[in-house]
């Protein structure tokens, strides 16, 4: 057998939610409680020590402003993909999403200048609560860009050809859920005084 | 109904006690009724051929009634048992009765260590008594402790006065109890706490008003307390609260 | 239409361990789960030789010292729950009944079902290699607490820690993986006509079972992540010197600890039922109600977890709420045990093995369960926390359902799995040898708990009140009493590998079932259904008034 032949368990569809947008669904729901359980545990440590606040004044408001409307418009992008794919515009929907990746990509970009500041300051993952949960947050989240990406091109790569277009609102999906993860980072590490 | 298994040594012990007997007979009775009905259905309805079974969906009203009586009856024993065993708990652990004397623990890798007030009757002077692994107290006198950790989690437990705490490092938690029979006692660490955790032995020691007083004369003289003090393992029993806060 | 034709018959290789079928990769989560159930009742063995005898040389192992004796605590506990009862429950029979249950030809996501089983052997050569490293593996407890955990110099284990950790999180990831696959499949890829209420009960059960994990297991994600940084990065995440609290692991570990005994919990409870119903030719009492009741129990296990933190340290306050929430779960478990046992009203009673070890389970748990009573309710739990009360109350749960149901379920799919019949004498033999010894194992150290024995200590000769005879001789009985069990598990290894062979052969349906897995041929060729089935009904149409047959299949058409 070849694993690539689709099962038919994988073509039904007694919900009437197609299979590929439940899963994702899922697995955001899955990743939710995990970025959950991190900020539920910063948030608790953050009330219990005012004095991280001003640790928290040496991270770069600015840089952060900007990574936020990066991602956001990234997002809009995804979205314009999802219609094109709707459209059956292959092509197009595998441009936009390059055009997604490339968002996330400078989204990296800014925080590898952020962070390589942060440690040049002497700011390490190891000095002090504020500083452990400000890289091991904004990593995680780092990370799931990455993987976005990643995954997003392969997507646009099928796309390009026309194929497994279904795909393409599911990346969206998952980056629009990456995107609102920092929309709760930005201010809780950045912004919150 | 503990007791027959281990003495009653503290006030609250026998708390603890009527409440587990309390439990023990409202859940063994439905623990039997239960199986009894389970292995009485098995021998009535086991298989005999031109015995047909019966259709029974379980849905309707009369059906559903089999369940939900015992329903109700279940949420009343668990009324029953929940009243008390909060109370039991609420004077443990939540308010604490005025003490007649302090004593600070502190759990370390592998070792408890006691500071008591000298005959002054105050702690952190100069005539407090330190022991390691030995704890003194006066029968019928109400003991508030002070309990925290050097390093690890650890958990002080008085079986014979059904008494258990964890010890958290960079804590102090405050516990009382009242001993009311004369006799040497096990504490135990009931926390993984390393290697050293079976270990982690000590004795409490309930003696009359008399020998108490005895005792203290033959220890609190500071001069006894240096030699008396701790071995390698445990230096001196006694940092300030405010170091072991730090 | 015919499915035969997407799937040609592959190459062994393929075949057996890349598969992406969903029977196969059931099998070597099969498979992989009784190995380590044999490694870890290995480990129970030795310990508890050194505790029936003390600091004796134990036969196969030899002295067991302090060190090695937390460490064979921590690996018992770790792979009976982690290695032992998800796979076997969840992913053994989750993975080979879910396709074949709901009528289609495998799950919807196969390489990923794939992708779990791979990670989750990952996970399980991470956990054993600790043996090998210097220090030797983890012996913090299966809880982990930190600093103990966090901190090398404290548990003397550091390597072995963060591969425990990251064996462990490894683990999380195989199950959640497993777990979504789960869930879309029984959502979109059910048979046409099967409603929601026609599900079988074990479906149910695995599926809400892994959407409980899904819903509980994250926050630990994070705190594993946090501990792995407080162990090799220096962090100091749970180090309350440096602005960390150790109290935030036990809470993260319990807010998915307790929901976890609940995980492998519902899917035993599936299997009983299937089995119920089949051997008392009964339709389960009150299927919906059933369900119902999981729905209660699923919620209420996240809002429980503190109970295991009465005397943590915690706000003494808040060990109210908990306790009054404990009793509460209490009722909603209470309610589906006993339609178990309603169910047998007016049935008429088959006691094959499977329906033996079915009625053992409802039988035993009981007891398991009640005494959960003493430990919820906070006053009592004050003086049983950490006693081997405990240990007994949760054997006396895990055992009936990791050891006992999973037998049940075993002998009940053996012949669907196989295609031959195991050897029912040896099964009635091994059925005896398995539950008497259990209760002898167990009950004595009820008593000892109540005597005080705390856990986790490999000698009792530092404690006068621990060290009277009396006790001593308890705890004897009960590692003699383990010798028998384990002994007795031969006669199961050996029927189980004996009749792959020489069993009689099955036939597609022996027990007269009604479910859907029961219409295709033993073992089921791959791809299922040669005719993709239509349901009509629910799974448990038995004893239908007037019919000459008894039983009527989910995709028999009136
Ligand atoms: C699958 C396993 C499993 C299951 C099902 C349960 C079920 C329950 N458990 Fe258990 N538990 C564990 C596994 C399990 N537990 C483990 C592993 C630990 C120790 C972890 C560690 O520290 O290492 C533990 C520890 C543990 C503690 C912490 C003790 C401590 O550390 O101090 C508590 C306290 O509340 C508790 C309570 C309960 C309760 C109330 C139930 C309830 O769900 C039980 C409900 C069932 C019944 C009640 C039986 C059926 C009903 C009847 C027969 C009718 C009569 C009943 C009444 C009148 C109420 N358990
Ligand atoms: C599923 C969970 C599970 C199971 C099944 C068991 C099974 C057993 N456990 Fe254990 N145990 C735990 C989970 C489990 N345990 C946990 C979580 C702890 C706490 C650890 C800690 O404190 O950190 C613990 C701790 C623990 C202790 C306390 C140690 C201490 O605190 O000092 C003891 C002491 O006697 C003990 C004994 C036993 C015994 C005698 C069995 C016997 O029933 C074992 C018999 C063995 C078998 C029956 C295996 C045979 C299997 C086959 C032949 C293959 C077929 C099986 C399948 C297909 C699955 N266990
Ligand atoms: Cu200290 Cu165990
Ligand atoms: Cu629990």
């Amino acid at each position: 057998m070849s694993a690539s032949a689709k099962p038919i368990a994988n073509t039904r569809s007694a919900t009437g939610i197609p299979t590929a947008r439940l899963i994702t669904w899922w697995v955001i729901a899955s990743e939710i409680v995990i970025f959950g359980g991190l900020l539920a545990s910063y948030i608790m440590h953050r009330v219990g020590h005012p004095e991280w606040a001003d640790a928290a004044s040496h991270t770069n408001t600015w840089a952060g402003a900007f990574n936020t409307f990066v991602l956001l418009t990234s997002s809009l992008c995804a979205v314009l993909a999802h219609k094109a794919a709707d459209g059956h515009d292959g092509p197009k929907a595998a441009k936009l999403l390059r055009l997604t990746s490339l968002g996330g990509l400078i989204f990296l970009t800014v925080k590898g200048f952020e962070w390589t500041k942060d440690i040049h300051e002497g700011f390490v993952l190891s000095s002090g609560g504020f500083w452990s949960f400000y890289y091991t947050l904004a990593g995680l989240h780092g990370l799931h860009v990455l993987a976005g990406m990643i995954i997003m091109l392969i997507v646009a790569a099928d796309a390009a050809k026309n194929q497994e277009l279904q795909r393409v609102e599911c990346i969206g999906l998952y980056w629009h859920f990456v995107d609102i993860v920092w929309i709760f980072l930005f201010p809780l590490l950045y912004i919150a005084r | 109904m503990l007791e027959r298994y281990l003495t009653a040594a503290s006030t609250y012990a026998h708390w603890i006690d009527y409440q587990f007997l309390l439990i023990a007979v409202l859940v063994g009775f439905w623990l039997i009724l239960a199986e009894a009905v389970m292995f009485w259905l098995i021998f009535k309805f086991r298989a005999k051929d031109g015995r047909p079974t019966q259709y029974i969906t379980g849905e309707e009203k009369q059906q559903t009634r089999w369940i939900t009586i015992p329903h109700f009856l279940v949420i009343l024993c668990d009324l029953v048992i929940i009243v008390p065993a909060i109370m039991v708990w609420y004077n443990i652990k939540q308010v604490l009765p005025p003490p007649d004397e302090t004593v600070r623990v502190i759990g370390q890798q592998w070792a408890w260590s006691f500071q008591e007030a000298g005959p002054d009757g105050a702690l952190d002077t100069a005539d407090d008594i330190r022991m390691v692994g030995e704890l003194h107290v006066k029968v019928n006198t109400t003991y508030h402790f002070e309990l925290m950790s050097r390093d690890v989690v650890h958990s002080f437990s008085v079986p014979a006065f059904r008494l258990k705490q964890d010890a958290l490092p960079g804590r102090t938690i405050a516990g009382w109890f009242r001993p009311n029979r004369v006799g040497t006692y096990d504490i135990q660490c009931t926390q993984m706490c390393g290697i050293g955790h079976a270990m982690m032995a000590g004795r409490i020691i309930v003696e009359t008003q008399q020998d108490h007083a005895a005792w203290l004369m033959r220890n609190s003289n500071p001069a006894v307390a240096e030699q008396r003090d701790p071995p390698a393992s445990a230096t001196d029993g006694g940092l300030t609260m405010a170091e072991m806060r730090r | 239409m015919s499915t035969q034709v997407v799937h040609a018959e592959p190459g062994i290789l393929k075949k057996y361990f890349f598969s992406t079928d969903h029977k196969i990769i059931a099998m070597q989560y099969l498979f992989t789960g009784m190995a380590m159930a044999l490694i870890g009742g290995f480990f129970a063995y030795v310990f508890r030789m050194q505790l029936g005898f003390p600091n004796q040389h134990v036969p196969g192992y030899g002295i067991v010292t302090p060190g090695k004796y937390n460490a064979l605590v921590t690996m018992h506990g770790s792979i009976m729950i982690f290695w032992v009862a998800m796979p076997v429950l969840i992913a053994a029979f989750g993975n080979f009944l879910i396709p074949l249950m709901i009528g289609c030809d495998d799950m919807a996501f196969p390489r990923i079902n794939r992708l779990s089983y791979q990670i989750f052997l990952l996970s399980a050569l991470v956990l054993l290699s600790s043996f090998l490293v210097k220090g030797g593996p983890f012996g913090g407890a299966w809880t982990a607490y930190p600093p103990l955990s966090a901190v090398g110099a404290y548990n003397l284990t550091p390597i072995g820690a963060t591969l425990w950790l990251i064996a462990v999180a490894l683990e999380f990831v195989a199950f959640l993986l497993g777990g979504i696959n789960f869930t879309v499949t029984t959502m979109n890829s059910r048979a046409p006509g099967m409603k929601m209420y026609d599900i079988p009960l074990v479906v149910w059960m695995i599926v809400l079972a892994s959407v409980i994990f899904m819903a509980s297991v994250g926050p630990l994600v994070a705190g594993a992540i946090m501990l792995l940084f407080d162990q090799t990065m220096s962090t100091g995440f749970f180090d309350p010197t440096r602005g960390g609290d150790p109290l935030l692991w036990q809470h993260l570990f319990w807010f998915f600890g307790h929901p976890e005994v609940y995980v492998v919990l519902l899917p035993a409870l599936g299997i009983v039922a299937e089995v119920v119903a089949v051997f008392a030719r009964k339709k389960i009492f009150g299927y919906k109600t059933v369900l119902y009741t999981t729905w209660a129990v699923g919620f209420l296990s996240f809002v429980v977890w503190a109970h295991h933190q009465f005397v943590a340290g915690i706000d003494p306050r808040m060990a109210n709420i908990f306790s009054v929430t404990t009793l509460l779960i209490s009722v909603p478990i209470t309610e589906m045990v006993f339609l178990y046992i309603a169910t047998l009203y007016g049935g008429s009673i088959h006691l094959d093995t499977p329906m033996l070890w079915a009625l053992a389970f409802i039988g035993e748990f009981m007891i398991g369960g009640v005494t959960g009573i003493f430990l919820g309710s906070s006053g009592t739990d004050i003086y049983l926390h950490d006693t081997y009360f405990i240990i007994a109350h949760f054997h006396y749960t895990f055992v009936p359902i990791a050891i006992i149901a999973v037998y049940a379920g075993l002998t009940f799919w053996y012949p669907k799995m196989f295609g031959r019949m195991l050897n029912e004498t040896l099964g009635k033999i091994h059925f005896w040898g398995t539950v008497i010894p259990f209760n002898v194992i167990f009950i004595p150290l009820f008593i000892t708990g109540t005597a005080g024995d705390q856990r986790r200590v490999y000698s009792y000769a530092q404690f006068a009140e621990q060290s009277r005879p009396a006790l001593q001789h308890l705890r004897t009985t009960s590692t003699i009493a383990l010798l028998v069990m384990l002994s007795f598990q031969l006669v199961f290894l050996f029927n189980f590998f004996w009749s792959l062979r020489n069993g009689k052969s099955a036939g597609a349906n022996p027990w007269r079932s009604a479910t859907l897995e029961w219409t295709v041929p033993s073992p089921p060729p791959h791809g299922n259904f040669a005719e993709l089935p239509t349901v009509y009904r629910g799974p448990y149409e038995y004893g239908l008034p007037g019919r000459a047959d008894d039983f009527l299949p989910q995709n028999v058409p009136e």
